[in-house]
């Protein structure tokens, strides 16, 4: 193993974690990035870090966190993982704090914490609401000085194509093309991790950065390697509309007590300061007196949904509710939550700490992703350092972060991501080394990665020709909206049929695709309808999934398939009731898993383990 | 909020450096784009990559940019936006004269077009050991206890997203000369802030005594007015200067001090 490297795709939080693992255990490391890492998605986050840390005296234990995500998720999250990932979310937040991330404190110089939805408890660890920024910052910073040691090799705009195979079909290494020089290599690794974050921008508009694409993990999946949970995909509450994307209000508004509300009046067109208390119609605090504004986002995502679309009540008759700081000190504001008040300012050129914000739920975060295994070890956490963590289908390929399906289930809590990626990538990391030991398979011959890399060559050449009518970005603008239109908050087998169909179209129009440049320096567009196949397959997968699962569960929502309201306020009180959730949750409480054959994705189900916790009905009024 | 949208614009112009590689001529291309209400300058682009076609009516290719948040958080957008150096995908059309004219930054080597090849700044963090030595990612328990006061100042610092508007105006800094610039230094007494940074605080120092290091920066405070975070660089620079200048005094004194007391005799 003396010249042994890895190979770690993606500089978000997930990838680079990763790379700390692998260097700090004396590896060799290749990691590529379509950006520098520093400037991955991960710097968009908002809000925090999820971590029962306990430092408010309110009695949080990681068990409760468990127990939040797991039914937050309904359970459809892999309940060893989630178990791992909670009891590890202290010490990775202390890990960051002696990493340098600018925390906020208490007075007494203490990690503060913060309250983010669907949980009861102070456990958000927060850097003003960049943490994001500051957290990708730090692992950068940790890569960097593995960097100067000699350890870590960046390819920074390189883009992953592919994966080279042996003739066992073990991944043996990548196939990567310089989005500067286009060149195009391969690069021979005894494990190769995807940590390539979601695929937003299959829905066009959404809060996502614009290179996350799904590409990579849409080719992983054409590749062979199974895809999990496709249909769940989380729109969040509040983000501000705009023309290139959707940027989002941090649920961290909300968390430092911010209220959503709609004048009572429909067609109101007094200015929101003048409209009085009496008057205003507070919607998600009245039904859900509990969690108020801090419900999940499923829930409070509907909840808007249905005051603007279904009872008409949207501002002004249109898509838009308020979300209003404007009670809150503008000096509070600024110390906790500036980031995301100076977006509102710069965006949108009003004053949020003066005039209510007007939002509309955006598409924000895939649940599902690319299938990954654990093995269960003691305490029913992934036994430490087990090269099944983190797994896909193909041998040698390794998963983590949003790309993964497995933290989260039907819906993921606010501040639990940040957290999945880094314990992915503390738990992936050390999976890939024991892999290598434990794979004992000799070194793959050279003329597999010619091989590869002559495949990739010819196909890039191929799109270069492309000289259709068809414009590659029209069509993905076509194919988000089409996605958002159909494949978001409410769904019907309807719209989802039509909506398969019209991927069919658009697949055939790629088909008539025009390259739009021929240069062999820093050509976009061509990487672009690359990427453009792969997100038109993982679209097509997110919308079989939704269209096969006739249920309602976190994100996902069919009117035509949910169980009516329950007689009583707590439905385990109602026996008929709960004889439908029997039913639903045997039928429905399994992983989709969608696997490519002839063109198509084939879907199944698997049953979820639940040796954590047992499911029970998902309710927060 | 300026309101020149009114009266029914329905276009915005712009003028936008074209350029493959540095082996070919430049030139500008124009493009009348599409008004949309809130666009700003990535969407603009967006559009014409959706209808590459000028001005004039001829096809050409799309443009060639870097951007990737929409947020100003990744610092990946940086251009000169009618001659003053800015974060695209936060610069709203309705706030632009026009011609919009967009330009790559002058002080970085060009890849293409908008592009440009900013790996000098990654590599002056390298120089003033922009990290803290952590022993490992094992569980040791929470860092060293930090005021609300402390934590407000670096959390400033550290929201420095590496976009290059503070080199892009700096005087010193010029296409392939050392200077590191006014992030670096900053980010060097971020570090140097921290409680278990303080603890290898001259190694940051001697990194910014290197060539490129802080001497050359010539005061002249451009880059604090063009930081989009609004990063107090100048008094970054001052207190890293003050630091080095200690630093210096130190290794005088030390070096010079058995040979100073030789000199002076038993007296
Ligand atoms: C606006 C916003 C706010 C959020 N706020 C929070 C929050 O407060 N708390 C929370 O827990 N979560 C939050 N999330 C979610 C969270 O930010 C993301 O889920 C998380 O950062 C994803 O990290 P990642 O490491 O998986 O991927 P990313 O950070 O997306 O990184 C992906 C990496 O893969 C690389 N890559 C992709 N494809 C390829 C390819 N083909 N070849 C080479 N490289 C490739 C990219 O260059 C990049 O480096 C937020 C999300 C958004 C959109
Ligand atoms: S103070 Fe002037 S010379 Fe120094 S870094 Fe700033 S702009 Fe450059
Ligand atoms: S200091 Fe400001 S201008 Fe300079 S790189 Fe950082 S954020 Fe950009
Ligand atoms: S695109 Fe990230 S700062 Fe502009």
């Amino acid at each position: 193993m003396a010249d042994a490297r890895f190979t770690v795709v993606g500089g978000g939080l997930a990838g680079l974690m990763t790379v700390i693992k692998l260097a700090e255990a004396g590896q060799k490391v290749d990691v590529f990035s379509i950006v520098p890492v520093k400037r991955s998605h991960s710097v968009c986050a908002q809000g925090g870090i999820n971590g029962a840390v306990n430092t408010k005296g309110e009695g949080d234990h990681p068990d409760i966190h468990v127990k939040d995500t797991l039914r937050g998720g309904d359970f459809l999250a892999e309940q060893t993982s989630v178990k791992g990932m909670c009891y590890a979310a202290p010490g990775i937040i202390y890990l960051l704090d002696r990493m340098g991330v600018t925390f906020n404190r208490t007075p007494e110089g203490l990690l503060d914490f913060r309250r983010f939805g669907g949980t009861l408890y102070n456990r958000t660890a927060f850097a003003g609401a960049t943490t994001g920024q500051q957290l990708l910052y730090a692992l950068d910073e940790q890569v960097r000085r593995y960097e100067v040691q000699g350890l870590v090799q960046k390819y920074e705009y390189w883009e992953w194509l592919g994966t080279v195979r042996d003739e066992g079909g073990r991944c043996v290494g990548s196939v990567a093309m310089d989005l500067n020089t286009m060149e195009i290599r391969a690069f021979p690794a005894e494990a190769v991790m995807l940590a390539t974050g979601g695929p937003g921008i299959i829905f066009g508009r959404s809060t996502n950065s614009v290179i996350n694409t799904g590409t990579a993990a849409g080719r992983a999946y054409l590749e062979g390697a199974t895809y999990a949970n496709g249909e769940f995909v989380q729109v969040h509450p509040t983000s501000i509309p705009g023309e290139d994307k959707l940027r989002l209000m941090s649920e961290s508004v909300r968390a430092e007590g911010g209220r959503v509300w709609v004048p009572k009046k429909k067609g109101d067109t007094r200015a929101p300061k003048d409209i009085p208390e009496s008057e205003r119609w507070h919607f998600l605090e009245e039904k859900y007196p509990k969690y108020g504004n801090l419900v999940p986002r499923d829930v409070a995502t509907r909840e808007i949904f249905h005051v603007c679309r279904d009872l008409g009540l949207g501002l002004g008759g249109k898509d838009g509710v308020y979300l209003d700081v404007t009670h809150i000190p503008a000096k509070v504001l600024d110390a906790k939550i500036k980031g995301v008040m100076e977006i509102y300012e710069k965006f949108v050129g009003e004053d949020p700490r003066v005039t209510p914000m007007v939002i509309f739920p955006g598409m924000h975060y895939s649940m599902g992703g690319l299938y990954v295994q654990f093995q269960p070890g003691k305490n029913l956490e992934p036994e430490p350092a087990h090269p099944k963590n983190q797994a896909t289908t193909v041998p040698g390929l390794y998963a983590g972060g949003e790309v993964d399906h497995a933290y989260h289930g039907a819906n993921r809590l606010g501040a639990n991501s940040l957290l999945s990626c880094i314990y992915a990538g503390m738990i992936g990391g050390p999976a890939m080394v024991s892999y290598s030991k434990s794979s004992g398979q000799k070194a793959a011959a050279p003329k597999h990665f010619e091989a590869a890399r002559k495949v990739w060559q010819e196909r890039i050449e191929q799109l270069r020709k492309m000289e259709g009518p068809e414009n590659p970005y029209r069509i993905a603008r076509e194919l988000g909206e089409l996605m958002t239109e159909n494949v978001t908050v409410v769904r019907t087998n309807d719209k989802l049929r039509k909506t398969i169909e019209k991927l069919a179209e658009l697949k055939d129009r790629w088909k008539r695709v025009n390259a739009l440049d021929s240069s062999n320096n820093a050509n976009r567009s061509l990487s672009f309808v690359n990427q453009l196949w792969n997100m038109l397959e993982l679209a097509h997968v997110i919308a079989k999934g939704a269209l096969l699962r006739d249920e309602s569960r976190g994100a996902h929502y069919k009117p035509d398939f949910s169980l009516p309201e329950p007689k009583t306020n707590d439905p385990r009180e109602d026996p008929e009731w709960m004889k439908l959730w029997q039913i639903r949750h045997e039928k429905w409480a399994k992983t989709t898993l969608a696997s490519y054959k002839e063109g198509e994705p084939q879907i199944s189900y698997e049953d979820i383990p639940t040796p954590v916790l047992q499911p029970e009905p998902r309710w927060y009024a | 909020m300026e309101t020149r949208t009114a009266g029914g614009r329905t276009h915005v112009h712009f003028k936008i450096w074209r350029q493959e590689t540095t082996d070919h001529e430049g030139r500008f291309e124009e493009f009348k784009v599409p008004y949309a209400k809130g666009a700003n300058v990535i969407s603009c682009l967006m559009e014409i990559q959706r209808n590459p076609v000028t001005a004039e009516g001829k096809r050409t290719t799309p443009v060639v940019w870097d951007s990737n948040c929409l947020e100003e958080v990744c610092g990946s957008c940086t251009v000169n936006i009618n001659g003053r150096v800015r974060m695209a995908c936060s610069s709203l059309v309705d706030h632009l004269a026009e011609p919009i004219v967009l330009e790559p930054l002058q002080k970085f080597p060009l890849v293409r077009d908008l592009a440009v090849d900013r790996s000098r700044m990654f590599d002056a963090l390298k120089q003033v050991t922009a990290w803290l030595n952590i022993d490992g990612t094992h569980d040791l328990g929470p860092g060293p206890r930090q005021s609300q006061g402390d934590q407000a100042v670096m959390y400033v610092l550290s929201t420095c997203m590496t976009c290059a508007c503070c080199l892009e105006a700096c005087p010193q800094v010029q296409l392939g000369n050392a200077f590191m610039g006014a992030a670096a230094i900053s980010q060097a007494r971020l570090f140097n802030m921290n409680p278990s940074g303080k603890m290898n605080a001259d190694d940051r120092l001697s990194g910014l005594m290197e060539r490129g290091g802080v001497q050359d920066c010539g005061k002249a405070q451009n880059c604090v007015e063009v930081c989009p975070k609004e990063i107090p660089l100048t008094t970054s620079i001052a207190a890293m200067n003050r630091e080095v200048t200690k630093l210096l005094f130190r290794r005088i004194l030390s070096l010079d001090l058995p040979s100073a007391r030789a000199a002076a005799g038993p007296g």
